[in-house]
């Protein structure tokens, strides 16, 4: 599946909604589904918020399944990240006077089985998220 | 410059119940919603008498981390006057993400705003 939106704080959520949709023939639990919301919504706000600094831009997100493994691989052609070590770090933002609380990345690991980030300066950020759905069985 | 359309003007309502601002959450918050609140509720806090700030989940089972960002922000707004924030009906979802955040630390929690009302102001006059 593959989706491009419009760099806009209005997509956030219907990015989050076609892949929590895309997914739901894994059965995924309630709680699950919330996971891979957030984390998809956190690389989108970033993107928007960061990559392309509340400017014009597109996002693209690719979703794919593998069995019971899910990948999300968020995608823009921003900015990018001097430090992604540094940006990484829980509580870290660059943007404080826009309230960000500087947990992003965290909630992406916190919610997701892997996140993997590829950053340069000027060319853009990539976020790959991956997670096993159906701990269940 | 945010313009709300008439949905999302529909879907966050406010109260003041003595000196508290309940803001009642009726859609995900994200940083797109979150814009939108931080704007509307802060003219409220400093045109009223508010010391106090509830932030009800009742009708609410997303958020992200957008939404911690302007909890903390209205909190640290009314604590300058000596007031406090709390959450009231929260679900399993956001309490997940306020519990992640450690948001409970400081940000105090009540099962509806009815009782967050007199339990903020209860410990104030101790």
């Amino acid at each position: 599946m593959k989706l491009i939106i419009d760099s806009n704080s209005q997509n956030e959520a219907f990015a989050r909604t076609v892949v929590a949709a895309y997914i739901t023939r894994l059965d995924p639990t309630l709680e699950e589904l919330a996971d891979v919301k957030t984390a998809v919504s956190e690389a989108v706000t970033n993107s928007i918020l960061h990559g392309y600094n509340n400017g014009e831009g597109e996002i693209e997100i690719i979703c794919e399944i593998k069995g019971q493994d899910i990948m999300v691989e968020i995608t823009d052609h921003g900015v990018g990240i001097p430090d992604i070590e540094k940006a990484m770090e829980p509580l870290y933002t660059t943007k404080p006077e826009w309230e960000r609380s500087g947990m992003g990345f965290a909630f992406m690991e916190a919610f997701m089985d892997e996140l993997e980030v590829y950053s340069e300066v000027g060319k853009g950020t990539r976020v790959k998220l991956s997670k096993h759905i159906g701990d269940r069985t | 410059m945010i313009i709300l359309n008439q949905k999302e003007q529909e879907a966050i309502h406010y109260e003041i119940q003595q000196n508290c601002l309940i803001i009642y959450i009726s859609q995900d918050l994200d940083h797109h919603t979150v814009n939108l609140l931080r704007e509307q509720s802060d003219r409220l806090i400093d045109a009223g008498d508010i010391r106090h700030i509830i932030f009800d989940f009742r009708e609410n089972d997303f958020m992200d981390s957008s939404g911690i960002g302007l909890i903390m922000g209205r909190y640290k707004r009314v604590m300058f006057r000596g007031g406090k924030a709390a959450v009231t009906n929260v679900g399993k979802e956001i309490e997940r993400i306020f519990n992640l955040s450690g948001l409970f630390q400081i940000i105090e929690r009540y099962g509806t705003p009815e009782q967050a009302v007199a339990g903020l102001n209860a410990k104030r006059e101790k």
